[in-house]
């Protein structure tokens, strides 16, 4: 769009430098581990149309980065906001889809309807929004930067201009009414006069059969007609009828097509990183799973989480009835390397994704699965899951596993997170307990932090680095596992199933199960 | 129009799937021979009948509504034999005559044809309908039927009747169809409305006002087919309200006599049920039902209808008396007849809920807020688990559906291990089920589990015991008696046993 008056420029709402990266990145090699590419589906699914996925995978380095997304997020956080930036983009959607439809539409006529109708679109889309960011009370500096230029934009006098022209041409358009005949092979145009509504005659008979509680036969068609040389025959009958308002539509094409802004458009693809995150853990904020925004550091390595839980089974609890567990961790001092031991099924998987699901998406500028916590925004995240195929032989297995092993120490540095899962399980006991060892030292050589998921009870206690965490199980209940991970020397229980306790038909279990 | 004669405020619902506890139920009160000898080989009669009986009510209010309208039945069993005959004619019309609405969602011409045609052939059964309900409005006693007659008599008198077969030969539309329209979005027509053309008397008043409107005319080419389509679908949008309207009034004539037909098929079923007991000559009576928090059930005469049924003869009965104590344990001799008091009890309590008399002389009980059986298995179906296991299976089937108020018959369940391991998953199971306010008759050999209920929970605990003479005969009478250590079943055993050796 032209302008009237100098408009200061608006980079990113998701870069606070306004550098946005210039290549597509690609899905970071631990999304499989730690089930980040379900949890990221999930987020960009309903929004496929914004291809969202490039801004997921590319985590921040830089704390102030972190921090002007973190605004943004805690801004949108207000549900009014909210509610009106969605209304803003759904009208930009319609805009895109009525433009794209010009360029389908062979009518002369139609391809002019549209593009008035995008225009109004557009126009509303923009003031209303101004509008609705007046009376909020912003922090974020993203919003703040981006809100003073809007302001300017609709101030234009061009752009003013372009809105009422618009409004008037349409307002010419449906005001027309006519008549159309239909017969056996020919149909007729004519202007209306007042002919009565025959429908509302035929309704008040037949009311007392009308069936309130069942689907109608009202065959719903949809708003487009569909645009066929009959429609256009129908159009063109009806400019000869009445001519004036046709003239004008002509007369605003020519001067204002095309009329879309660059700022707008980014703004409006931008802040739908922040609404699909959001969207999605306002669902899971219902059924009383807490977020928070992290504190973020590139030194510190005392980190810690209260009530946290891992994101991907949260999201496929969310159609059940099931709840995640919460757990809490911390490190301390010199304290490194977090190495949980316990029963099968136990929950340790999940709290090593959790693990790594906390500081990657700390590292977007998003809130977190937790209620409270301080994350290390760390350079790298590196991690080894026992894989399911089994097409190698023993030694061949160990070998591959000691090979990416050595791939990751070689990427790695003293700002980098490990997650290892569960590797060298199917080697002798004596050389997973000597090469586990080996690969601690240098971990903690590195002075990396990271978790790491073990049967080995002698690898949690190896030095002042590790911490012992267990899977717990019920006390009362030998069998019931709790899917707490608590801060506990290993001790490598057995378990047993009581049958009646497996059919839940124990009088406790009764009680509770009537009580619902 | 609504139907309204099982409910008396709404029509049954037929579409739920029934849950699957119902195949167990069924099973275990034999409750086949007694769908049978209601729906007498009709399939129709068998699913409906199915279904109300499986949808137990729970309000007194609900069952003597509906124990009015069956008395009717008893009463006057040729005229609805006669109504629901009408239903049947319906349903025989429509296939021979090819006649249907067309489904949602088709073009809204066809829908308007298809309803009109049937429309205009119902006209004549509705009428007949009506003469009925003129006849005997004044005869019926129960509230059902009495609203049902004066609903019809409200809704179709002859003035109605005549309208709308004078606006269904209209909507032929023979002069062509005028639609007004406006543009709407993106120059494309919208706003299709059905309009009657101005009528040409008054023209001439409204031609001092307007000038007359140029009509431009265009016809298609005749190989045109692509064109053809889309004037079909502007005139399928012009008469989308109308047909809406003419289609739904049909639907509404077929979905009401469908709906009479199945209600009435219950009632139809009582009927047939009510004969073949008069031929057996047994007794029936029409149950009271309470609405209290304790648990009650006072009878005498109780006897297994389905064992009746089968077996073509008279019965043993039982008198009951039940009052306050949720759990009754019955123990006694094999062949002693407990299991057939077990099923009486069962049966009396579902037909009661279905609004049905019920075998026995006099019956008076709480309603429950559900009937669940959980009886010992014959046959061995779950080879790959133990027994034991497959009980407790579906022991927490039936408690994840128990509700307080529920009523549960076992038969010897938890006899599928060793007593002592048996007997303490019983107390276990038992005692939180009867804590929740459930209704338990449990049929048991376990003496160890017997003794510990009797210590645990005397004072809510009836304890009867199938009676066996001192000669060894059985009576099949239940008598109020504690457990008695010695089982019964060890003659029976031994001789079961040899039979297994010798094969």
């Amino acid at each position: 769009m032209r302008n009237g008056v100098e408009v200061m420029a608006f980079r990113s709402i998701l870069y606070a430098r306004g550098e946005v990266p210039s290549s597509v990145p690609n899905q970071p090699e631990f999304f499989s581990d730690l089930y980040l590419d379900q949890v990221i589906e999930a987020i960009t699914g309903p929004k496929r149309e914004y291809n969202l996925t490039p801004f997921f995978w590319a985590p921040l380095k830089d704390r102030d980065d972190v921090y002007y997304r973190q605004e943004v997020m805690q801004d949108l956080e207000n549900e009014v906001l909210m509610a009106r930036i969605k209304s803003f983009a759904e009208r930009m959607s319609d805009v895109r889809r009525y433009l794209a439809t010009v360029e389908k539409i062979d009518f002369d006529c139609y391809k002019k309807g549209w593009i008035l109708e995008a225009a109004l679109v557009y126009g509303e889309a923009v003031i209303s929004l101004a509008r609705d960011l007046i009376d909020i009370p912003l922090k974020a500096r993203g919003l703040l930067e981006f809100q003073k230029w809007l302001t300017n934009y609709i101030q234009t006098q061009d752009f003013k201009n372009f809105v009422v022209e618009a409004k008037q041409v349409k307002k010419a358009l449906s005001a027309l009414k006519y008549c159309i005949i239909i017969e056996s092979g020919k149909f007729k145009v004519k202007r209306y006069e007042g002919e009565l509504d025959l429908n509302i005659e035929v309704e008040k008979i037949f009311e007392k059969f009308r069936q309130r509680d069942k689907e109608g036969y009202l065959v719903k068609f949809s708003e487009r007609a569909g645009i066929s040389h009959i429609e256009a025959k129908i159009l063109e009958f009806v400019a000869k009828l009445y001519p004036e308002p046709f003239t004008a539509l002509d007369h605003f094409c020519a001067h204002r097509y095309p009329f879309l802004n660059e700022t707008i458009e980014s703004f409006h693809r931008e802040i739908q990183f922040y609404i699909a995150y959001l969207d999605f853990v306002s669902e899971l904020k219902r059924r009383g799973l807490p977020f928070c925004y992290p504190q973020v550091s590139t030194k510190d390595k005392e980190i810690y989480v209260h009530d946290g839980f891992d994101l991907a089974l949260a999201n496929v609890f969310r159609h059940r009835e099931k709840t995640v567990v919460f757990n809490d961790f911390y490190l301390k001092g010199p304290e490194r390397i977090i190495v949980v031991t316990g029963p099968n099924q136990g929950g340790k998987t999940t709290f090593a994704r959790m693990f790594g699901q906390l500081h990657y998406l700390a590292s977007l500028g998003c809130p977190v699965p937790g209620r409270e916590a301080r994350l290390f925004l760390c350079d790298k995240i590196l991690t080894h899951f026992e894989r399911e195929e089994d097409t190698l032989n023993r030694r061949g297995k160990l070998e591959d596993d000691l090979i990416r092993i050595r791939d990751l120490l070689l990427n790695a540095t003293s700002d980098s997170i490990f997650i290892l899962n569960e590797i060298f399980t199917s080697t002798s006991l004596e050389d997973a307990t000597f090469l586990s060892k080996e690969i601690m030292n240098l971990l903690n050589d590195l002075d990396v932090i990271g978790v790491w998921v073990t049967f080995l009870d002698e690898l949690a206690s190896l030095n002042e680095k590790t911490v012992s965490m267990v899977a717990m199980v019920d006390p009362q209940e030998p069998t019931r596992r709790t899917f707490k991970i608590k801060r506990r020397p290993a001790d490598g229980l057995a378990y047993v199933l009581s049958l009646a306790q497996k059919y839940r038909l124990t009088y406790k279990q009764i009680q509770e199960r009537m009580a619902k | 129009m609504k139907v309204f004669l099982l409910y008396p405020d709404r029509n049954f619902d037929f579409s739920p799937e029934l849950p699957p506890y119902t195949v167990d139920l069924s099973r275990d009160l034999a409750l086949n021979a007694l769908f049978e000898a209601m729906a007498q080989g009709d399939d129709f009669l068998m699913e409906v009948i199915r279904r109300v009986m499986f949808t137990s009510l729970n309000e007194t209010e609900v069952i003597s509504y509906r124990q009015e309208i069956l008395k009717d039945c008893l009463k006057y069993p040729a005229v609805v034999q006669q109504l629901y005959g009408l239903t049947l004619e319906f349903v025989e019309m429509k296939r021979k005559r090819w006649l249907w609405i067309s489904r949602r969602h088709s073009r809204p011409s066809s829908i308007l044809s298809g309803a009109q045609q049937l429309l205009e052939a119902s006209l004549d059964l509705l009428r007949r309908l009506r003469q009925i309900a003129d006849r005997f409005a004044g005869s019926f006693a129960s509230r059902g039927f009495r609203r049902f007659f004066d609903m019809i008599r409200q809704e179709l008198d002859d003035g109605y009747l005549v309208i709308v077969e004078r606006h269904v030969r209209e909507l032929r539309f023979t002069k062509g169809v005028l639609l007004s329209a406006q543009l709407g979005n993106g120059n494309e027509g919208s706003d299709y409305i059905l309009c009657k053309p101005n009528d040409p008397d008054r023209k001439w008043i409204k031609s001092v006002f307007f000038s007359k409107s140029p009509i431009y005319s265009f016809s298609l080419h005749p190989r045109d087919d692509y064109g053809a389509r889309v004037l079909g679908e502007l005139l399928d949008r012009g008469l989308a309200r109308a047909a809406n309207a003419v289609a739904q009034a049909a639907e509404h004539i077929e979905s009401f006599f469908h709906g009479l037909r199945q209600e009435l098929a219950f009632y139809i079923g009582c009927l047939n049920l009510y004969a073949q007991l008069g031929q057996l000559g047994t007794a029936i009576a029409f149950p009271q039902p309470l609405n209290i928090e304790r648990y009650r059930l006072s009878c005498t005469g109780l006897y297994d209808i389905a064992l009746v049924l089968t077996m073509r003869r008279e019965v043993v009965d039982n008198d009951v008396n039940v009052d306050g104590k949720s759990l009754v344990i019955i123990t006694g001799p094999n062949q002693g007849g407990k299991t057939t008091f077990l099923r009486s009890v069962g049966l009396a309590q579902l037909m009661m809920q279905a609004g049905m008399f019920v075998a026995a002389k006099s019956f008076t009980g709480s309603l429950c807020s559900g009937i669940f059986t959980h009886f010992k298995r014959e046959e061995d179906e779950t080879m790959e688990r133990g027994k034991f296991e497959e009980e407790l299976e579906r022991m927490s089937v039936v408690v994840e559906l128990l509700r307080p108020g529920g009523l549960i018959l076992l038969n010897e369940t938890f006899a599928n291990t060793n007593e002592r391991e048996g007997s303490e998953v019983a107390i276990e199971v038992i005692s939180a089920l009867v804590e929740k306010g459930v209704r338990v008759f449990y049929v048991t050999h376990m003496y160890e589990f017997a003794r510990r209920i009797q210590e645990k929970m005397r004072n809510n605990a009836l304890f009867l015991r199938a009676e066996r003479l001192p000669d060894g005969k059985r009576t099949f009478k239940m008598r109020e008696g504690g457990p008695q250590e010695r089982s019964y079943g060890e003659d029976l055993y031994r001789e079961i046993f040899k039979q297994q050796c010798r094969v």
